[in-house]
């Protein structure tokens, strides 16, 4: 029994140690982040646009907040309304045929898409390096995210929410917009938000589409290259000037820290709503079979 | 049935249809076969048989179908989208599909040929003089770089699942759930800063020599000995990749666990099993399905990682990665940071080339996809699979 309970120890001290393969990356990110950024501070850094070897950031910040808003449009109400079609509206087989048509369209990698998008909308579409060019990219690449959380979102709805609506006299177009939808929302929003985080983050589809620039975007859809974070990251990040590298680190800063923003909306909303929600789930806590669990009583089951 | 058809309530939404036993019932459009959407169906101007009425009906019966087409043509985005990119990449790449032959697997040399000669034809196809290209460097250099990082991303991510569902109290278990939304969150550049700056120093520095040193000269091990480099190479893109992919892995495995029936669990421990053991007997059995179809999306994404190894790796082009510290590159990382160059091709086809090698990256990630999709639904038919990267 001893040898027993001594590889149980050691079996969940070699889990816990693994704890630090997620903490300690982070941390060390962070760290490196802003021990970078932080020293020799200026204002100008925000202020300022891109030059060749540094200035500041504002029109890559200006740029990434116009892509995240028309991805938050594009991708948005075409992955909501793809969302609520596959799982109220289309028949069973239909809807199980688009819904693994997107999941397959996940898996393609970010870089193919970047360079479709620049073989086809930039080069031969005539597009130029432009915001509708990396828009379209990009809504592409999250759509499939949007569709799966509305989905997920509005199948959790009880169905006697849609048979109390129905019998109520309303149509199925109103059934679905108040009854079904409007519970779903959260759910909804929160995937909006996770696929606003992996917009403004993503590089690789952006490069060869959208171009880069050391102005503030213009506001026209084609023909006009805009700058935006992460490639602000990847373009100064080798050069060897003090002043560029330090422009790349506080980049990557503003990145994690719209990212983290993001995902404490995220949190937010989802607990704000679920405080009020009908049957509400119940997040099963931990302490199950490792060390220091609590006995649990008979009956309590 | 079919006898009177009477017209009532408001714009004709609500229909009465006064049959056989003069009870009243109401049309729910959108539930029957009745065409769907908000219709008005105004049975009685069809009936009466006027032209112009009978046009009014069938506008107002399209304008019905309206909404249900715009939610379909929404739907069926991705669908178009994945055909479009699949047909884009091959019309484009199958110049370079016929130039570079099968060769292209097999060959390591990545070589453009003289941009300042004059353009000459092989096979109907334009080329500079003395282009040859293989992707044998880059398919193997994608396949190890993720190979690393699974065997690394799968035990620690399921470790850390375990503690956080049958460890941690609540409070922390929702704080370490909030580390792994920002890990993989994180965007990609942000770990290749990372990994060119701190990780790859530090792994060339302290973990790299104590692995080199210490690995018997035998045949197979050979591959972890040889002059460790700088930090930027194999090792740490895979140990990048990992980091990446933990997350995923976590995060799933961590949902999985979440709904394995406590009953159960609490039936080993009551037949004196201990913790450990009820969770490998009971837990991890239930739960081992998923995972597999978990490594394979996290796979899946590790492979197509573009902006992190392309700053990690040193992308050094036709080397085959035969040990662990050699700086490689990947299909991904060549595409991102050749396409530039490429534009100076005037035959086009260097571009066309990395086409191919997108096809084939492409075609690695979707025949994945579908295998994972495939086993998980024949083992355990309902495990709800996050979609790529899901947070």
């Amino acid at each position: 029994m001893r040898s027993r309970r001594a590889s149980g120890a050691l079996f969940w001290g070699a889990c816990s140690l693994a704890l630090a393969f997620v903490i300690l990356p982070l941390v060390s990110v962070i760290w490196m982040l802003t021990a970078h950024a932080l020293p020799h501070w200026s204002w100008s850094v925000l202020t300022g646009t891109t030059s060749g070897v540094g200035g500041g950031l504002a029109n890559t910040i200006v740029g990434t907040f116009v892509i995240a808003a028309g991805v938050a449009l594009l991708a948005g109400s075409v992955g909501i309304a793809g969302g609520v079609y596959v799982t109220e509206v289309a028949p069973a087989r239909m809807g199980s045929f688009l819904r693994s048509s997107s999941e397959v369209l996940s898996g393609i990698p970010s870089i193919v898409l970047g360079y479709v998008g620049y073989i086809a909308l930039v080069v031969a579409f005539g597009w130029g390096f432009s915001l509708a060019a990396a828009l379209v990219v990009l809504s592409i690449m999250v759509i499939p995210y949007v569709m799966k959380s509305t989905e997920v979102a509005v199948r959790q709805v009880p169905t006697s929410y849609r048979e109390g609506g129905e019998a109520l006299g309303m149509s199925g177009w109103q059934v679905m917009r108040k009854v079904v939808v409007k519970p779903a929302l959260p759910g909804i929003v929160t995937g909006l938000i996770v696929a606003l985080a992996i917009a403004v983050g993503e590089t690789a589809p952006l490069i060869y589409t959208a171009g880069w620039s050391n102005n503030f975007p213009k506001a026209q859809l084609t023909h006009s290259p805009l700058g935006y974070l992460p490639y602000a990251v990847w373009a100064f990040y080798n050069e060897p000037y003090a002043s560029s590298g330090r422009i790349s680190h506080v980049a990557a800063l503003l990145l994690v820290l719209i990212v983290v923003l993001l995902i404490v909306v995220s949190r937010v909303v989802l607990a704000v709503t679920q405080r009020y929600a009908p049957g509400r789930m119940r997040r099963s806590g931990g302490r199950g079979l490792g060390p220091f669990r609590r006995p649990h009583r008979v009956g309590a089951v | 049935m079919a006898a009177r058809v009477v017209s009532g309530g408001a714009a004709g939404r609500v229909w009465r249809v006064s049959g056989t036993a003069g009870r009243p019932r109401q049309g729910l459009a959108g539930t029957g076969g009745t065409g769907g959407g908000v219709m008005t169906v105004d049975r009685s101007a069809a009936l009466d048989g006027s032209g112009r009425s009978r046009v009014l009906a069938v506008i107002r019966k399209l304008a019905g179908r309206a909404p249900k087409t715009f939610l379909f043509g929404c739907a069926a985005v991705p669908l178009v989208a994945l055909a479009f990119v699949v047909v884009a990449l091959t019309v484009k790449a199958m110049p370079a599909i016929r130039y570079n032959g099968f060769g292209f697997f097999t060959r390591r040399a990545w070589n453009p040929g003289s941009t300042y000669a004059q353009l000459v034809t092989t096979h109907g196809v334009q080329h500079p003089v003395g282009a040859s290209y293989g992707a044998l460097p880059l398919i193997l250099g994608t396949l190890e770089s993720s190979a690393i990082a699974l065997v690394l991303a799968v035990p620690i991510g399921i470790a850390v699942a375990a503690v956080v569902v049958e460890m941690l109290p609540a409070r922390m278990s929702s704080a370490v759930g909030f580390c792994l939304e920002v890990l993989a969150g994180v965007p990609s550049v942000v770990y290749g800063l990372w990994g060119a700056y701190t990780l790859g120093p530090f792994l060339a520095r302290h973990v790299s020599p104590l692995i080199a040193n210490h690995i018997p000269d035998v045949p197979v091990l050979r591959f972890f000995k040889g002059p460790v480099g700088a930090g930027e190479g194999l090792l740490s893109s895979g140990v990048v990749l990992a980091i990446m992919v933990v997350p995923i892995i976590a995060a799933t495995t961590r949902d999985l666990l979440r709904q394995v029936p406590r009953d159960s669990v609490y039936g080993a421990t009551a037949l004196g099993m201990t913790g450990s053991e009820a969770f490998h007997a009971v837990s991890f059995r239930w739960v081992r399905s998923g995972i597999v179809g978990v490594s394979m999306l996290g796979l899946g994404r590790a492979l197509g990682e573009t902006m992190a190894i392309a700053m990690v790796s040193g992308a050094e082009l036709g080397v085959n990665p035969h040990n662990l510290y050699l700086t490689m590159t990947t299909i991904a990382a060549t595409i991102v940071s050749q396409l530039d160059s490429a534009f100076t091709d005037a035959s086009g086809l260097a571009v066309r080339t990395l086409g191919e090698a997108a096809l084939v990256l492409a075609a690695i990630t979707l025949l994945l996809n579908v295998a994972a999709r495939l086993m998980v639904r024949r083992v355990s038919a309902g495990t709800a699979l996050p979609v790529g990267r899901g947070i």
